[in-house]
């Protein structure tokens, strides 16, 4: 029978993962001098299905290796190992391994076998070290190698058989154990000894009395399938073998191994092959959003045969009502099932913050600080597509946070601070909007140190002047680093600007507080999903935009006197105590509005990044979720514009980028034309 | 037709024991831990169990010691899936009233022969 | 729009033939090869895309997906005329490297025909004076002692200004 086992490969390696983390967690908490044996239970427990699935699966490297961090890890379960912090920290190691070797398998890359052995070698230092019972492990093997010794090439084998009185009791059968034994040989003979046999009144009857003589004939049956037969049985009954005539051909031990692998081999190779088609991405899906699901679909099949049955009478004037009814029925259902099938989509963060933990762990250690993480909102859930994107922006930002937010240890003591500086990872919703705060009790900014390097990069003339939220926005600017030394953490040629450009391509943005002493505070906010946007639909001349309601601060009828110009063409408003740069979106857009004098329409205040602009338009048209759809697809990216969605009635509406419309705002006041995209 | 619960944490090791039985034709039921298994075993009677050791919950041991104790269970064949090295566990099982194991790693013909040897 | 699909199944489709649907762009006839042809419409209003050429009028709303549409009269620099009733928006496949196509319409004055021509008849085009940049001809062919310009969509519809930005922003 030929089985394809490729086919569970997917979730071997969905599953292993998850062990990864498991492991890795409980490891993190074990580090943290909690030695319960539940914990270590599990972790163990990972490492065991991880091993019995590599092997089964036939990856047998990883099954080996995980052998070695089992027998640790049962050492510690049986409390015969301490739990120490280097034990710890190699095992985290291997959890690394382990992932990068599976990493590697699933993508059809080659091992790092070096990595591999490095680890192994660690893992065998430690077993070797301090043995404490060793014993188990491997026992059974060394103990049919040597009874393996005696092979017969002779005429065949005796067996004497007496099973103990309860052996049936674990479901174990003698003569299945006698047919087994009979399959093995051309020809057998079996004789039944009934001498101890009790009198019937005592006889049990569930129990068993009688002894076998078995004599199998045949030249190639060696011992070891004989013991095989009676394995499972070996505690429930007394058992001699013995060859019929001695002929004692040794072949030695390998043999046995020598056959195992013959046995492996093609397998993998196989499976190897098989696998490739396998690849796919794949969800889960909590039941309770399917059922959620389904529900919606039925109400919505009751609303359709509401509606058809109009079709099926004549149509008159009392139906309207009802068909009024049945359509806003429809709607309402409509937009249930559209939440629902977008809530299939929705994850909790803390796959994305369940990394840091040891990310935390790692980079302290190698930093000499002391940090406590601390997480909150790890259940809040955003869309998939977002989530595997913001893993890397947030990463970046925690090891920035850690390399140069938080001090050292000594000088958060001369600073009068605890000497454990505290990162905070914080995620929850807020409006349409899912928020991440990434704050530390650190230093703070250092605003000097800021400008400086700002004009050493000609990112700001030598005179200007800047408000402190403005300079901390500089850190985004691209071509900026902080880094007096270029550490390993943060010298890697990616820096914040990209962090800004990840996040904004996930139609997000992000900025940052500080205070002096007291630490900063980066704000990341994205969108929910990547699909659907609450907006706000403006008019300007023919045309109809979508503003996303998200970025709205306030709209307004604009009031002369409280508009300013200011060096040239630039005019500002002045809002209660801000003056807000007006952007007249058609001078922008080159297209043709209703009128161009302000007061004969209205400003929409939008914020970005912590800019505020005030968008003149003709009038509002309405607030309305829209599904985003891309430009891209059949055309291409357009500055100012994130996408595009088709409004009620068929036609096409763009919807604006506020951060790259700020951007193309700035380039124009600067006197940039708005990049020129080819020559016609 | 003979009837099989199977019982492992690991779902790739489920799916694989399944539908290698469910392949060679038999009626195959799937449980993720020794609890969940002890359930589906009281509602229903199963020819052979096949249990993984370490799960969370409730092991696979104590299913074996439970279900054994159940008076349509006493005969029932129970293989408990092991790995070699795992001798001191294979004692406790038969203990528990395993009638015995399957070591893994295992391949799909080396579990359906085993199987075969229990079930005729 | 009926009378052309009728057409298309009235033609025999051999392997050394092709079909062409020709349109007239400033009195001179192309054709495209018919089957990177979606549909044909009418001209409707499109909605302005911003700080693009002139030529780029914008995008239409195809079943669900953002279509641009590009007017080929401007494109090829040639005088402009007012759109009337025999306007149409022609749809297209275009094809991008070997797999990925997109979908973009193009104004033209208006459809002509359907064309089966035989392969060898597609002549390489000479440097002539037509107003269509020979890098966006395959050939030229002759049919009832006309000429119709071979356009070459694929090099024509991802060429300079919507291949160069696209590459920037990937």
């Amino acid at each position: 029978m030929s089985i394809d086992l490729a086919q569970f490969h997917e979730t071997f390696f969905e599953e292993s993962f998850e062990g990864l983390d498991v492991m890795e967690s409980g490891l993190l908490e074990l580090e943290q001098g909690e030695v319960d044996l539940e914990n270590i239970n599990t972790i163990f427990r990972s490492a065991h299905s991880i091993k019995g699935g590599s092997g089964t699966f036939g990856f047998t490297a990883v099954a080996d290796f995980t052998h070695d961090m089992e027998t640790l890890l049962d050492q510690m379960r049986n409390g015969d190992r301490q739990v120490t912090a280097d034990i710890v920290n190699v095992l985290l190691g291997c959890v690394d391994t382990l992932r990068s070797m599976l990493t590697a398998i699933k993508d059809k890359e080659d091992v790092d076998v070096t990595a591999v052995a490095e680890m192994s070698a660690k893992l065998q230092a430690i077993l070797n070290g301090e043995v404490v019972h060793d014993g188990a492990p491997g026992e059974q093997v060394n103990d049919t190698v040597v009874t393996s010794k005696e092979q017969s090439t002779g005429d065949g084998w005796n067996i004497c058989f007496t099973p103990f009185q309860d052996i049936m009791k674990t479901g174990n059968d003698t003569v299945r154990l006698i047919r087994e034994l009979r399959e093995l040989a051309q020809e057998s003979e079996v004789e039944a000894i009934t001498d101890n046999l009790p009198a019937l009144e005592e006889i049990d009857p569930e129990g068993s009395y009688i002894s076998w003589n078995i004599r199998l004939y045949g030249q190639d049956i060696n011992e070891e399938e004989i013991r095989e037969v009676f394995a499972w049985v070996d505690d429930e009954c007394e058992l001699e073998i013995k060859p019929l005539v001695v002929g004692a051909a040794y072949t030695g031990p390998e043999r046995r191994d020598d056959s195992r692998r013959q046995e492996d081999a093609p397998d993998r190779r196989s499976t190897d092959r098989r696998s490739k088609a396998s690849e796919s991405s794949s969800i889960r899906v909590n039941i309770s959003k399917v059922d959620e699901l389904i529900n919606m679909v039925g109400e919505l099949v009751i609303t359709q045969s509401m509606l058809s049955q109009f079709g099926d009478d004549e149509f008159n004037e009392q139906h309207l009502e009802r068909l009024k009814d049945g359509l806003s029925q429809l709607e309402s259902h409509t937009r249930e099932l559209q939440e629902s099938v977008m809530r299939i989509r929705m994850m909790p963060i803390s796959f994305a913050f369940q990394r840091f933990p040891r990310l935390v762990h790692d980079l302290s250690t190698q930093f000499g600080k002391k940090i406590e993480l601390v997480m909150s909102g790890e259940n809040t859930e955003l869309d998939k597509t977002v989530l595997e994107k913001i893993g890397d922006p947030l990463v970046h930002l925690v090891r920035n946070s850690l390399d140069h937010g938080i001090e050292s240890p000594e000088s958060r003591i001369n600073a009068g601070k605890s000497e454990t500086g505290v990162i905070e990872l914080k995620a929850y919703h807020q409006g349409g909007n899912i928020v991440i705060e990434i704050r530390d009790d650190g230093a703070g900014l250092n605003k000097e140190k800021i400008l400086t390097k700002a004009r050493d990069n000609n990112l700001i003339g030598n005179d200007e002047r800047l408000s402190d939220e403005q300079i901390y926005d500089l850190i985004f600017r691209p071509g900026f680093s902080t880094a007096d030394v270029i550490s390993d953490v943060s010298g890697r040629g990616v820096g914040m600007d990209v962090v800004r450009r990840n996040i904004r391509e996930l139609g997000g943005a992000v900025d940052v507080a500080s205070s002096p002493g007291e630490g900063s505070v980066f704000t990341i906010r994205l969108p929910l999903t990547l699909a659907i946007l609450d907006g706000q639909l403006v008019g300007i001349g023919d045309e109809t935009y979508i503003l996303p309601v998200i970025s709205i601060v306030e709209s307004l009828q604009v009031r002369e006197e409280n508009i300013n110009a200011v060096a040239g063409n630039a005019e500002v408003y002045r809002l209660r105590e801000e003056y807000i740069p007006i952007v007249r979106l058609y001078q922008i857009f080159d297209i043709q509005p209703a009128s161009e004098k302000l007061s004969d329409g209205l400003l929409v205040v939008v914020e970005a990044e912590g800019k505020k602009i005030a968008i003149f338009v003709d009038d509002l048209l309405g607030q309305q979720q829209v599904v985003i759809k891309s430009l891209e697809t059949n055309f291409r990216k357009v500055e100012g514009v994130s996408g595009a969605t088709i409004l009620g009635n068929g036609t096409v509406s763009l919807i604006i980028d506020i951060a790259g419309l700020i951007e193309l705002y700035q380039n124009d006041i600067a006197g940039l034309a708005p990049s020129v995209k080819g020559a016609a | 037709m003979a009837s099989i619960l199977a019982v492992d944490d690991s779902s790739s090791m489920r799916q694989m024991v399944s539908f290698t039985l469910k392949g060679a034709g038999y009626q195959v039921t799937e449980a993720a831990d020794g609890q969940e298994a002890l359930n589906k075993a009281k509602a229903q009677q199963f020819d052979l169990i096949i249990t993984d050791v370490n799960m969370p919950v409730m092991d696979g041991i104590t299913f074996i010691r439970h279900l054994r104790g159940e008076a349509n269970y006493r005969f029932t064949p129970m293989l408990m899936l092991t790995t070699e090295s795992a001798a001191d566990k294979k004692a406790e099982g038969k203990a528990a009233g395993a009638t015995g194991w399957i070591v893994k790693p295992f391949n799909p013909d080396q579990l359906l022969n085993t199987i075969k040897k229990v079930l005729r | 729009m009926s009378e052309i699909a009728e057409e298309i199944e009235h033609q025999e489709i051999a392997n050394e033939y092709k079909e062409l649907l020709t349109f007239f762009l400033a009195g001179e006839e192309y054709g495209v090869d018919i089957l990177r042809v979606q549909e044909i419409k009418g001209w409707d209003t499109v909605t302005n895309i911003p700080n693009t050429p002139e030529y780029i009028r914008g995008v239409i709303n195809i079943r669900g997906s953002i279509v641009p549409i590009i007017d080929m009269r401007l494109r090829f620099n040639l005088e402009k005329r007012d759109y009337d009733a025999t306007t149409v928006v022609i749809v297209l496949n275009v094809m991008r490297g070997n797999k990925e196509s997109r979908t973009m319409g193009i104004v033209v004055d208006a459809v002509s025909d359907v064309y089966n021509i035989p392969l060898d008849d597609v002549k390489a085009s000479p440097d002539f004076g037509t107003a269509v940049d020979t890098e966006f001809v395959t050939g030229l062919a002759t049919v009832n002692e006309k000429m119709i310009i071979v356009l070459d969509i694929d090099h024509m519809l991802n060429a300079a200004e919507l291949e160069v930005i696209d590459t920037i922003s990937e």
